[in-house]
């Protein structure tokens, strides 16, 4: 399962440490940020909860990166 | 600018203000240093907030080494040997306030490249008009499904991939292929969603779904394109993470080795103050943001220069492969050539014109579907009166026989000539050969031939001077016709003859023989050749809108079927190269350079501002020169 959301992160390495927090959250297969599209790729595990994935994953980028904001 | 961007301009502002004022008011007015640092704190607090909450927040969060603590730890640091030393308290204030500075220009300038790339590359439809109950009705294009009928007005995009069941029109391409001339389109002709429709309204009917649709396939390529990530990014991104302990580790060593150095083994004062001030300007200048910035976004800026101009590249990662192609491998037919046949040469034998040669091979052909007998119809340009033809039969590999106005005419190759005992020419140049006949009299030959694209000649130059050692080319066809094409465009090897399999193999044994760090890279229209895409280094497919394979199998999608593209793509990903390692060298240089002086307090509070801040601002507008594509 494959996803897309839009972000809003404000300097590239901000964009590499959301993406280093994603891939480290419970559910979470691969991540991909880019900071010039504006755009996260998510990768889910087979059988995970999407959304509550997600959720855990805006938590974790907000604790790296205070200022990002994930459209879910 | 955007809300924040305008926040932190206001905040720059005001502080620079209250700083300007300050420095003013001090140089009159002696004042205690407590009372200095209080006044000084103010403007700093208002520009440098953020960075201490962020820096604060990342040890915290044990994330501690980027550049916001990098600056916390300078700034604080000189307001704290401000107070020792009772003076110069601007210097922090102004270190926070020109890095402020810089990182809003930076935001600015990648957020306005970012801007002009997307709108390149933006070609999504809004709506599909679609007929209702009451009249035209808009709707999302994702809401319509395969076999409606909508109507696209003049002006409007074309959301869905359709064919015209009523009206004609010119379509502009440019958006999906950069190619400017417009195409006419009419009842029957299948049409692409993306471009934009000109003149006429038409009514189509949807073949595919929105998600199924060029355009649709065209955005996910593209929006994806940026994760697939190239070396030097990569390699940036770990750079950056060892990079910054290592030069916070090598501060602290600065401020405290050689002042105990000093003071136990020199038995001198341990001058701690140059030597903190040393290692505060070495925090400064080491800040990693001018490379992590503008080496994304030059990559970034390359993939959408050339997605404007009709070459999507799927990820920075084939631009790089892309820049270090030395060989470029080609399918001839389709590629180099157009891949249709056309009448090339008319040479009568006996006292026929050259067009009444053509009118008896094009009548005596006329009931075969043949490529080889539709070129005959196509060159002759009239229509066919089926009253003039009569008793035609056709001969399985030999040809056709038929009367003419009552006159028996011949066409076909030099076994029905034989069969007919006449004697033939033997033309010097390759092609299809079709031998004519008239009123049992060998009339003359007409030579078919599959037409070398007009750019072909040029996009193999420019190859050439774009860097590839060896152009090389493969075909089915048999080696006589290949070694004619392959001379006209100066190819340097060819391989002819060769099974869809051979091709395969044939790449892995120049995929063995090259160097390694040479790349290889194969160009093909898709047909049939998705094996060979996917196993080069480089797979290239060109005008491949048709074959789902051949996009799957490509990195690097031409949309339109000029070869001179390879060519602009090659050119594009070599500029794009050049300026990421332009940036990399100039950011490290100067870095390098501030780095090994700061210890000798050669390098002051300012100079190290311009390594950090003059630095980023001058990789980002070097990044954004990525994404010109003119003049290449």
């Amino acid at each position: 399962m494959k996803k897309t959301y839009k972000i809003e992160v404000d300097c590239a390495n901000c964009a590499l440490k959301m993406e280093d927090a994603a891939k480290k959250t419970a559910g979470v297969a691969d991540a991909t940020v880019s900071f010039m599209t504006q755009k996260m790729n998510v990768v889910f595990e087979e059988d995970a909860d999407t959304d509550a994935v997600m959720q855990a994953v805006a938590k974790a980028c907000r604790r790296v990166e205070p200022d990002c904001e994930i459209f879910l | 600018m955007t809300r924040k961007q305008k926040k932190v301009f206001y905040r720059i502002i005001i502080s620079a203000i209250l700083l300007a004022g300050l420095m003013a008011v001090t140089h009159v007015v002696e004042l205690d240093r407590w009372i200095l640092l209080g006044l000084y704190l103010i403007p700093y607090i208002v520009i440098g907030y953020d960075i201490l909450w962020k820096a604060a927040r990342g040890v915290y969060h044990r994330e501690i080494f980027d550049e916001n603590f990098l600056m916390a730890v300078a700034t604080v640091g000189a307001m704290a040997l401000a107070v020792w030393q009772g003076e110069e308290f601007a210097e922090g204030v102004a270190v926070m306030l020109f890095y402020q500075i810089g990182e809003l220009f930076q935001s600015y300038a990648v957020g306005k490249s970012r801007k002009s790339i997307t709108e390149l590359m933006d070609i999504r439809p809004d709506f599909a008009n679609v007929e209702g109950e009451h009249g035209l009705e808009q709707v999302d294009p994702e809401e319509v499904a395969v076999g409606t009928v909508i109507v696209i007005q003049p002006g409007e995009r074309v959301p869905i991939d359709g064919r015209i069941i009523e009206g004609t029109t010119t379509l502009n391409t440019s958006a999906l292929t950069g190619e400017s001339l417009p195409r006419e389109c009419g009842t029957g002709d299948e049409i692409i969603s993306g471009c934009i429709n000109i003149s006429g309204l038409i009514r189509v009917e949807t073949t595919k779904e929105f998600g199924e649709s060029t355009v649709a396939r065209i955005l996910d390529l593209v929006e994806n394109s940026s994760m697939k990530k190239s070396q030097s990014e990569n390699f940036i991104t770990k750079f950056a993470r060892v990079y910054t302990p290592v030069v916070c580790y090598s501060a602290l060593a600065l401020a405290i080795l050689p002042p105990l150095f000093r003071l136990l083994i020199l038995q001198q004062p341990a001058a701690w103050e140059t030597w903190i001030t040393s290692a505060l300007t070495f925090l400064v200048i080491s800040c990693p943001c001018a490379l992590v910035i503008s080496v994304p976004l030059s990559f970034f800026g390359g993939i959408g220069g050339a997605s404007a101009r009709g070459i999507l590249i799927k990820g920075s990662s084939f631009l790089e492969t892309l820049s270090k192609t030395r060989y470029m491998v080609f399918d001839k037919t389709g590629t180099l050539t157009k891949g249709v046949f056309q009448v090339t040469e008319i040479c009568p034998a006996g006292d026929l014109s050259r067009e009444e040669l053509l009118a008896y091979a094009a009548y005596a052909e006329s009931y075969s579907n043949h490529p080889i007998s539709r070129s005959l119809k196509e060159a002759y340009g009239k229509a066919i009166d089926n009253q003039r033809l009569s008793e035609v039969t056709e001969l399985g590999g030999h040809g056709v026989k038929a009367c003419m106005d009552g006159i028996p005419v011949a066409a076909g190759n030099h076994k029905l000539m034989k069969q007919l005992q006449l004697e033939y020419m033997e033309p010097e140049k390759a092609g299809t050969i079709v031998h004519v006949a008239v009123n049992n009299r060998y009339a003359g030959y007409i030579l078919i031939n599959d037409v070398i694209k007009d750019n072909s000649k040029a996009a193999i130059t420019g190859l050439k001077a774009a860097g590839i050692k060896k152009n090389i080319m493969l075909t089915g066809d048999s080696r006589r016709a290949a070694e004619a094409v392959a001379e006209e465009l100066c190819v340097d090897e060819v391989y002819s003859e060769l099974l869809p399999a051979d091709k395969v193999e044939r790449v892995e044994a120049l995929l063995a023989e090259k160097k390694e760090k040479e790349m290889l890279a194969f160009v093909g229209d898709g047909i049939n050749d998705a094996p060979v895409l996917s196993r080069a280094d480089i797979g290239i497919a060109m005008g491949a809108f048709g074959s789902d394979a051949a996009i799957e199998a490509a990195d690097i999608v031409l949309m339109d079927d000029d070869p001179l593209k390879i060519a602009l793509a090659m050119k594009i990903s070599r500029k794009t190269l050049r300026i990421v390692y332009e940036n990399i060298v100039f950011a490290l240089a100067v870095k390098a350079v501030c780095l090994i002086l700061s210890p000798f307090g050669l390098v002051n509070m300012w100079m190290a501002i311009f390594a950090d801040v003059g630095v980023m601002v001058i990789a980002v507008l070097n990044a954004t020169r990525a994404l010109g594509t003119k003049n290449l």
